[in-house]
């Protein structure tokens, strides 16, 4: 036994559970056990919980009302493992050892929640309350104490959920639902040859034949289904149980909920399919409505079918004195099985005629017939019923049915027209979507004619509801009959209106059980047809997914993954601090503290500095058109350069904007590489390969990015020439055959090696680029020959002081080469290339442009980055730029900084006054480059 | 959750795909008028219907191709290289 109302194993209850395997699980910090098989939901009310939690507006007790993805009470605070989920649905968790539940939305526990006075204020608090009592003056003043008082879980801000995976898979057909009809059409698919998925949201398939009695091809129907469910797996089919198709995107895309029960995988619970289907079945079913009566909202009013399924699959009697209130057939089944298992039953059927009364008599259940329930009783749970005639019946349980709602939003995902039944009171699926077949009682009938048997029920009973008393619609949004008449009242009587005013199927049930019912009211209230009131829209998810199960495994450092230098150990062992740039993980210095900037800018103009400069992108473009391309995505123009040379050039976006900057090499006549800015590459290659694809003959220009196959170490400052000799490259190192901005091959360590003149840093400086994985050994060589090691910070200094620009630093989406002072090209080319006739539009033409300049602060105090400079009009201060590199220069020993102002190059010399955050600074506007503008240690 | 047949790599879903504006726009001349320029670079048709766009297969074979198909239904009706 587990639990009170746990029936014991004699009997053939509790198909679903294994009674020897107990789990131990605490709701509100008691301890109950449970069986392997149960949901939370099952295992709570075996243990006799019947008050789960509060209700969202008046704090009313609550009661588990149904036995599925519809419920609209029975969301709890669940932890388990590592996982904390504070909206679960209990009715769709497995169990499982150690969980920790509570009830959610209650001060204290839901059996005493210090907040339940709020009910008997309700009159006070009706739909639109909010909108109309909290305006004035601001409803920011109240937000805090609304929000304490309504709403569901609170999420634990400390609570870390491990990211999920994320699965995909292709199949022939996919069928949602392991019903009969679910489970014939997987088979008949199979049997053609096709790959089919079949996905349930219970943890075993058969759907009703679980705990209705059938009979299918002369077998008792769970046999039936146990049996085709071992020709299902003969078969290949692939099953998926305790998962919730939540939603039908375009070209029949059907995402997927699993829910974690081992075997699966699932780190937080859960987990999240993509399926691309060939074709569609929807095997969804139908759910059951309630019935309107006063106080149908108390624990002890529950689901008529829900009842049954806890009773046959989990063995778990939900009360001993039953009124079953139903609008149709299917609800006497239940009361026959609550007799069987010793609960006394009496049915209060609302037709005056059903012909299912006689044998439920014959089997001594007490049948009303043409009555119904006017009211629940008890205080904080069902203690009786009293019914329209007047009668008073004893009761610790109402089982309910108002007919039968078929299941089609996920129909509805994919673009489906329902359309108005009245033989049922629901919708049903009305034009044919392509490649999405919906099948058995999710289309609306169970007859081979297409007729809805006297199972389904008809129209909602509405006498109740109409007597002005409270009659709960929406249990999860707690929206009452009168809230649908104050909303008609006040000309909210649209059903999109009505939807957002009253909140009602605006819960994370979205109104799967209260649909109906609602706009059975608002159709009566407005003197409509239910067919002419409409309805809102079907949206995806059919059941609330977390967003952490969405992000999967873009969490934390997957998020963005960091790239990392060949050489990064080496760095590591040097004491370099790191830092991210980009994606990048890099050096910024090597020491304790930021201090360590300045001795490395000495070494690199005094000594000799080593900087790892792997990053920097190595794009080889190849091919007899391999100049022509790049003349087209370059500025600059690069055909004219000689092999065995480089040049600095500019790459222009479309909008005449610097795209990039770079030093391209050409090897060979035919063979180029771009080095472009490191964080750069990715957006290059495929800039490159765009106009590659666009302008250029495939087979004449090929482009390949081995950045990664390349590592760099630039060897920089007045001795940098012995240390490079000191490597042996093999090449000749003279000025002479190797000056300025040109390049040798060499080898190292028997790999070949390029050794290319070139300087970020305003000194001699030899690029040295090797196969990445010798990187190390070229690090240490360098080192040992006396090369101090820099880290990006100090280059970024060095840079600065010879006015050097970082693309997308020094620069902005509307800086043109021209604001930066390289005119050339625009003067002089006439042929195409990327942004050509952007240069030549009125705005690009036009006075006023921002343009770069050098800062030189007024005083010892460097100007902060993005600070801007300003001048009066009109009595007010107007910004004319920013500050976009600043920094103390130890080789000058002051301040340097690099600017964007208005006219910039006309007001060299002029003082400016600069703001930022409140504090002032001055500075002069002057040339960008600070230190040795002819260039001259460059070649020392 | 679209689904589009690639010319070289078969049918792949959507997010391998990146959007590249409207198919059959030529770059103008370098004497082209301001306005002609603009409408190059800033006008969008942004059609309702049959549309031909430029996606390119950027997590897949890294082409560039034409995609024609319907902005309201999703239907795709053609996809061809960029390059014949």
């Amino acid at each position: 036994m587990s639990g009170p109302q746990r029936i014991d194993s004699s009997g053939a209850y509790g198909s679903g559970i294994d009674r020897a395997q107990r789990i131990d699980f605490s709701f509100d910090g008691e301890p109950m056990s449970g069986f392997a098989g149960d949901t939370v939901a099952a295992a709570l009310l075996a243990n006799g919980v019947r008050l789960i939690g509060r209700s969202f507006k008046y704090h009313r007790p609550r009661g588990i009302f149904t036995a599925g993805g519809e419920e609209p009470n029975a969301i709890v605070d669940l932890r388990h493992a590592q996982r904390h989920d504070p909206n679960a649905r209990a009715t769709l968790e497995p169990l499982q050892h150690g969980m920790t539940i509570r009830s959610t939305h209650a001060r204290g526990t839901a059996q005493r929640d210090t907040f339940s006075f709020v009910d008997r204020f309700a009159r006070f608090i009706p739909a639109g309350f909010y909108y109309k009592t909290f305006m004035w003056p601001r409803f920011r003043l109240y937000e805090g104490m609304i929000r304490a008082l309504a709403g569901i879980g609170r999420v634990d801000a400390s609570s870390r959920a491990p990211g999920s995976r994320q699965q995909f898979l292709n199949v022939d057909r996919c069928v949602i639902g392991g019903g009969p009809a679910g489970i014939a059409a997987a088979l008949a698919a199979a049997r053609a040859g096709k790959k089919v998925l079949l996905v349930d949201d219970h943890a075993q398939l058969g759907g009703s034949l679980r705990w209705r009695s059938a009979r299918i091809d002369d077998l008792e129907g769970i046999g039936w289904s146990a049996a085709r469910e071992r020709d299902l797996r003969a078969a290949g089919v692939h099953i998926m149980t305790q998962t919730t198709a939540v939603g039908l995107y375009d070209h029949n895309a059907v995402v997927l909920l699993e829910k974690g029960l081992p075997p699966t995988k699932c780190a937080n619970g859960e987990c999240l399919w993509q399926v691309r289907a060939q074709d569609i079945v929807l095997a969804s079913g139908a759910i059951e409505r309630p019935l309107l009566f006063e106080n149908n909202d108390k624990p002890g009013v529950m689901l008529a079918d829900a009842v049954l399924r806890y009773l046959r699959i989990y063995a778990v009697r939900c009360g001993e004195r039953v009124v079953v209130a139903t609008s149709n057939d299917s609800a006497y089944g239940v009361a026959h099985e609550l007799t069987a298992a010793g609960a006394q039953c009496v049915v209060v059927d609302m037709r005056g005629h059903s012909d299912l009364a006689a044998t439920a008599r014959a089997a001594g259940i007490d049948v009303r017939l043409g009555d119904s329930i006017d009211s629940a009783l008890g205080r904080t749970q069902v203690e009786g019923a009293r019914l329209k005639s007047g009668a008073t019946l004893a009761a610790d349980l109402i089982a309910v049915s108002g007919g039968w709602t078929p299941l089609i939003h996920l129909y509805c995902h994919a673009r489906g027209k329902p359309r108005w039944d009245d033989r049922i009171a629901a919708l049903v699926p009305g034009s044919d979507v392509p490649g999405l077949q919906v099948v058995g009682s999710a289309k609306g009938a169970d007859t081979a004619d297409d007729t809805p048997s006297a199972s389904w029920g008809g129209a909602p009973d509405l006498w109740a509801a109409s007597a002005r008393r409270r009659v709960w619609v929406d249990l999860q949004h707690d929206v009452t009959t009168k809230d649908i008449e104050l909303a008609v009242r006040e000309n909210f009587a649209s059903v999109e209106h009505l939807k957002r005013y009253t909140t009602l199927g605006m819960a994370t049930d979205q109104g799967k059980t209260s649909n109906v019912n609602g706009l059975a009211i608002l159709a009566a209230q407005t003197g409509r047809g239910i067919d002419a009131v409409g309805v809102t829209t079907f949206r995806p998810p059919f059941v609330p997914v977390s967003m952490a199960t969405i992000a999967a495994k873009s969490l934390g450092e997957l998020q963005s993954p960091v790239r990392r230098l060949a050489a990064e150990n080496v760095h590591r062992e040097e004491g370099a601090h790191f830092r991210e740039y980009g994606d990048l993980l890099r050096p910024a210095w090597y020491g304790l503290d930021a201090s360590a900037i300045a001795r490395e800018c000495g070494h690199a103009r005094n000594g000799v500095a080593v900087f790892d400069a792997s990053s920097l992108g190595k794009i080889e473009v190849i091919g007899p058109q391999a100049a022509a391309l790049l003349d087209f995505i370059f500025y600059t123009r690069i055909s004219t350069l000689a092999p065995g040379r480089l040049r600095y050039g500019l790459a222009l976006a479309e909008s005449g904007a610097i795209f990039d900057d770079g030093v391209v090499l050409r090897l060979a006549p035919e063979h180029f590489v771009v080095s472009c800015s490191s964080g750069h590459v990715a957006a290059m290659v495929a800039h490159l390969e765009e106009w590659r694809q666009d302008r250029f003959d495939l087979a004449h220009v090929f482009i390949h990015d081995a950045s990664a196959h390349w590592a760099t170490i630039a060897v920089s400052g007045p001795q940098s020439k012995h240390v490079v000799a000191s490597l042996d490259p093999g090449a000749p190192l003279d000025d002479e055959q190797l000056p300025h901005m040109a390049a040798r091959i060499g080898t190292f360590a028997g790999r070949p090696a390029r050794i290319a003149r070139v300087s970020f840093t305003g000194e001699r400086c030899y690029e040295i680029a090797v196969p990445a994985r010798l990187a190390a050994d070229l690090w240490r060589k360098a080192r040992a020959a006396g090369a101090e090691p820099i880290g990006v910070e100090a280059l970024g200094v060095l840079r600065a002081e010879k006015g050097y620009i970082f693309v997308g630093q020094d620069t902005d989406s509307e800086t043109m080469p021209h604001d930066i002072g390289v005119n050339g090209p625009r003067d002089k080319r006439r042929d195409a290339f990327v942004g050509d006739r952007s240069l030549f539009t009125p705005f690009a033409s036009r006075t006023g442009r921002r343009q770069l300049v050098g800062i030189a602060a007024s005083g010892n105090q460097p100007i902060p980055v993005g600070a801007h400079p300003v001048e009066q009009a009109n009595d007010k201060l107007r910004s004319i730029g920013y500050v976009t590199s600043s920094c103390w220069s130890p080789a000058l020993g002051r301040p340097v900084a690099l600017g964007l102002v208005e006219d910039g190059r006309n007001r060299l010399g002029e003082e400016l006054q600069f703001e930022y955050l409140g504090t002032r600074y001055s500075g002069t506007l002057v040339e960008s480059c600070f230190l040795d503008p002819t260039g001259a240690r460059l070649h020392a | 959750m679209q689904k589009f047949p690639c010319p070289f790599c078969g049918p792949r879903a959507d997010r391998e795909f990146r959007y590249g504006g409207d198919a059959g726009k030529l770059r103008p001349p370098r004497d082209c008028t301001d306005a002609e320029w603009a409408r190059y670079r800033y006008q969008r048709a942004n059609g309702k219907g049959v549309t031909h766009e430029l996606w390119l297969h950027a997590d897949g074979c890294g082409r560039w191709i034409e995609i024609e198909r319907d902005t309201m239904t999703h239907e795709v009706f053609a996809t061809r290289s960029l390059v014949p």
